[in-house]
């Protein structure tokens, strides 16, 4: 009797299967899989969330405790060594997951948001508030954001993880606006929109069920864009002292690094391990969206010869 | 030439939002961190400079915010940028043009370099689509494009410069010499600049690659391009021609967008090499609290950003005569 | 007579992760010098890829399966790249649908003129310009537009101007992919004439593509009609049009009112094209025939001499050879599935 109720358990389970595989999602999923370059960049980064999630798991020291004696080099007590401070290498490394990552997503996601808002509205509304919208849009695109986030960091010095979060956002948003805006913009006339406002559908509404839909695939693409972003920016920032020092992040560790001339004075791996996990945070989410891009425009994939 | 109008507006839109940043941010920030900064000041300046500086950035003036702002504007296009508090008593407009050409000669010249490297590995790339080069050139140029730019940086440094020695490990020239126009200097600098413009190289021409690769996949697909074919045109002529030409072109509009990043990249690369160009003085400013300077070089670094977009527009309007009919 | 053009047993498949889809199969046909071939069918039954595979401009996932391109003695198919380039524009030339798409948009006409009459080893620069002038006045366009760039141009002229390119080396025979369909019903006229005209005149032949049969038939000298990548029916103009043999030539001319005559019910011919990977078992057509046969489901009708032309139905296939007949041709792996 168990075998016959597990067995259509499974047929259940694998009949949902193909039914999810067949839906939209599905697909995504599958064409994700298939995809040797999407496969690699989402393990690095489930690597990473898993790391963030459960730092104690693979770290046994704690980060910040200065107890070690200062600048070892790797052996097997310390993985990579210990800082000029006397701290775990390892463990702070494992341990700046966290931060590093939380801040790429959150800015990441939140640079999203605003591009959508305002390169769709702008788009929707059209004539003057488009007219205006678009200024402002390429204006911010223009205007170098680097230098633009360290002036607005300098003033603020050490104001915290939400300054630099508020900073990336700002200066992270214009890029994906302006192709949110084209985009919108041709899917304006379509026809499956003009039926939409002859149904008397109010303006929101067809923003939101009808238009956002469809233009999933590139929102999607500007997350991931807009996050590889604020890893790299927010790195650089607080390579430069302009975060929080305390904080536990990779951008930190390098801002110690660098002060303690870590490379000039023979601990290197202090200044090259945490530009290594940036590198590959970074890397993975540029791998999905290469991915991505071939997915949605199978033209750009490498040609295979096909077996007959 | 309505086009060329247009373009010179924005430049000066852009231009004035960033003057106006300056103004406004030292006056959002919760206790005008200006009023600090001003207390060095005090013992050292006096008169008219100090006036200029408490007027620029809203200290203890007397004047309303907007007489201070058309002052301000006032300064600005005559050249009064105040002094610069690292390098007292220099002037900042001093110091600026003496960090520009440092960084106008290594960001330049690296970042052309860049999209020409890149254009044309982008063209050959997507016009082999078979071969290994295909399928390992995008995924490659896509991880070290993910890279931050101070991190080649520093693994450069530490591979070339402090474990070969074949380098230099920083500034621009030795400090033994004085600057001076003479063979030698000149192969100090540029033995001096190989590192950091070797950076900024590798780290930007894979964005070029890849865009261009993307833009010759589609271009390859055009009617004209078979056209080409059909006439019998040589492969290398319906490269460059046909398919290159009108591929690059999205590329050059998308030039402005990518400086940002440039820009980005290339002060933090200054600041690993202590080369001593603007990027490198912007972080030194912010280290000093040197507000006049880092604003002041804030749109400096503006208004070279606009001219090479605009320089880029032009180069558009040339090569496609399609944005002529618009202008 | 001879033919200048030869087509034997043309095949093309296009690779696609399911497996390959017949888009052309077995096509055979002789074109004699100066004649003008129509090719007619509806919106993927293969024509544009046929003409595209005769000038072996063929690209990926597109790929020749079989056949052979016979062009003045030489086997086209088997050339290689720098024989076929000594080949193009000097005896062959193609005019494609969209002249705006065609012509190279960052260019003027008379470098896209200069281009091809370089590549061919022409380097007089005054030989050029007169040549391109001359062939802008042959199509009615005044010679200053070879200052022109293409969006500078309308879309007659640009068709004409693409018409004009063709014809720098007075070649044998000139491919035309739909060069009307982008265009309104008065130039469309006009450029049809103004082919003829030049076909007159210096005697070259044309295989014209197109989904328009009024067009044709009244500058056509022969009309192949094809259908899922095979031809059905192959006839001179004037027969065809007024006895069409297979049942979707019937179909497709009922479809057409006439201006004269009684008013008429239109008939259209039911169902849609079938997936070319997925081939019907028998004839191609008979999902939607009027005139289907039990065994119209089994066997695949091959060629019938009808007359002075051929037809691919069993209607008119010679008495007594249907029952047990096997297939034409070994379809590829993904048609034989569904055969089986």
């Amino acid at each position: 009797m168990t075998a016959t109720v597990a067995e259509h358990r499974l047929s259940l389970a694998g009949a949902v299967w193909q039914r999810v595989r067949a839906g939209a999602f599905g697909r995504l999923i599958g064409a994700v899989i298939s995809n040797r370059k999407a496969t690699s960049g989402l393990v690095i980064l489930l690597v990473f969330c898993f790391l963030a999630a459960f730092p104690g798991l693979v770290a046994h020291d704690k980060p910040n405790a200065e107890i070690y004696q200062p600048s070892l080099g790797p052996s097997s007590a310390h993985l990579l060594g210990t800082t000029a401070y006397g701290q775990d290498l390892f463990a702070q490394l494992i341990y700046s997951t966290r931060q590093s990552l939380f801040i790429a997503v959150v800015a990441g996601g939140l640079a999203t948001l605003l591009s959508v808002i305002i390169g769709v509205t702008s788009a929707y509304l059209g004539g003057l508030a488009d007219g205006v919208l678009s200024l402002v849009t390429d204006v911010f695109l223009v205007l170098p954001a680097f230098p633009l986030v360290v002036v607005i960091a300098a003033y603020s010095k050490n104001g915290g993880d939400g300054i630099l979060i508020a900073v990336l956002v700002v200066t992270g948003w214009s890029y994906g606006a302006r192709q949110l805006r084209a985009q919108a913009l041709s899917l304006r006339n379509r026809d499956f929109l003009v039926a939409a406002r002859l149904r008397g559908e109010r303006r929101w509404r067809v923003i939101v069920s009808e238009i956002l839909p469809t233009m999933t695939s590139l929102i999607v693409a500007i997350f991931l864009g807009t996050t590889i972003y604020s890893v790299i920016t927010a790195a650089g920032l607080q390579f430069v002292g302009l975060g929080n020092p305390e904080t536990l992040s990779w951008g930190t560790m390098l801002y110690w690094a660098q002060n303690n001339e870590a490379l000039q004075a023979g601990s290197p791996l202090w200044a090259v391990m945490p530009g290594v996990c940036i590198a590959m945070l970074g890397a993975g989410f540029a791998l999905l969206q290469y991915a991505f891009d071939e997915v949605s425009n199978p033209a750009l994939r490498p040609v295979r010869r096909q077996r007959r | 030439m309505r086009y060329v109008l247009r373009r010179l507006g924005f430049f000066v839109l852009t231009l004035w939002a960033c003057l106006t940043i300056n103004f406004v941010l030292p006056r959002l920030m919760p206790g005008n961190p200006a009023i600090a900064m001003m207390a060095k000041y005090k013992g050292k300046l006096n008169g008219t400079a100090l006036k200029a500086l408490e007027i620029a950035f809203g200290v203890d003036s007397k004047a309303s915010a907007v007489h201070q702002y058309f002052s301000y504007l006032g300064d600005t296009f005559t050249g009064h940028f105040g002094t610069s508090l690292t390098f007292f008593p220099e002037q900042v407009s001093k110091v600026v043009f003496s960090a520009l050409p440092w960084t106008i000669g290594l960001v330049g010249v690296t970042t052309v370099l860049a999209f020409a490297a890149g254009t044309l590995i982008g063209i050959g790339s997507a016009w082999r689509r078979n071969g290994a080069f295909d399928s390992l050139l995008p995924p490659f140029f896509v991880i070290v494009g993910a890279f931050p730019y101070f991190f080649l940086a520093m693994l450069v440094l530490l591979l070339f410069a402090v474990t070969l020695h074949w380098l230099p490990q920083g500034f621009g020239y030795s400090d033994t010499d004085s600057i001076r126009l003479s063979w030698h200097f000149i192969g100090d600098v540029l033995r001096h600049a190989v590192l950091p413009g070797l950076t900024i190289l590798v780290t930007s021409v894979g964005g070029w690659v890849l865009t261009m690769r993307n833009n010759m996949i589609s271009v390859l697909a055009e009617d004209y391009v078979r056209m080409a074919r059909a006439k019998g045109l040589s492969p290398a002529r319906i490269m460059f021609n046909y398919a290159g030409r009108n591929a690059v072109l999205p590329n050059l509009t998308g030039f402005a967008m990518s400086l940002g990043f440039v820009v980005s990249g290339a002060i933090l690369v200054e600041y690993v090499f202590d080369y001593p160009g603007v990027g490198y003085m912007l972080l030194q400013a912010v280290e000093n609290e040197d507000y006049a300077l880092m604003q002041t070089l804030f749109l400096f670094i503006t208004v070279a950003v606009l001219v090479a977009v605009l320089i880029m527009d032009f180069v558009t309007i040339v090569l496609d005569p399609r944005t002529r009919a618009q202008a | 007579m001879t033919a200048v053009l030869s087509v034997q047993d043309l095949s093309v498949d296009y690779l696609g992760q399911g497996g390959a889809a017949r888009a052309v199969d077995g096509v055979s046909f002789d074109l004699g010098h100066g004649e003008f071939l129509a090719v007619v069918g509806e919106s993927g039954c293969g024509k544009s890829t046929l003409l595209f595979a005769i000038a072996c401009l063929l690209s990926p996932p597109a790929e020749l399966a079989g056949g052979q391109v016979m062009f003045r003695g030489n086997n086209m198919v088997a050339m290689n790249d720098k024989q076929l380039r000594a080949l193009r524009w000097r005896s062959l030339s193609v005019v494609m649908q969209s002249a705006m798409n065609a012509l190279n948009p960052v260019t003027t006409v008379g470098a896209q003129f200069k281009d091809a009459m370089k590549a061919h080893g022409e380097r007089d620069k005054e030989k050029i310009r007169q040549r391109s002038e001359e062939v802008l006045r042959m199509v009615g366009i005044d010679p200053v537009h070879l200052g022109s760039y293409p969006h500078q141009l309308s879309g007659g002229m640009r068709q004409r101007a693409m018409i004009a390119m063709a014809l720098l080396f007075s070649p044998e025979l000139i491919l035309m992919d739909e060069p009307t369909s982008a265009l309104d019903v008065v130039a469309q006229r006009s450029l049809m004439v103004q082919v003829k005209q030049l076909q007159a005149q210096f005697g070259f032949a044309v295989i014209f593509v197109t989904h328009d049969m009024s067009l044709v038939s009244h500058f056509s000298d022969r009309v192949l009609v094809m259908y899922a990548g095979q031809v059905v029916e192959s006839q001179a103009t004037r027969p065809l049009f007024e006895a069409p043999l297979h049942p979707y030539t019937q179909g497709l001319l009922e479809a057409f009112p006439s201006v004269r005559g009684p008013k008429a019910p239109l008939e259209g011919i039911p169902g849609a094209p079938p997936d070319l990977s997925r081939l019907p078992v028998g004839c191609n057509f008979s999902p939607r025939c009027r005139k289907v046969m039990p065994a119209c489901r089994e066997v695949e009708p091959s060629l019938y001499s009808v007359g002075q032309g051929e037809v691919r139905c069993l209607i008119y296939a010679p008495s007594g050879s249907q029952a047990g007949r096997e297939p034409e041709n070994v379809g590829p792996a993904g048609t034989e599935a569904v055969r089986a």
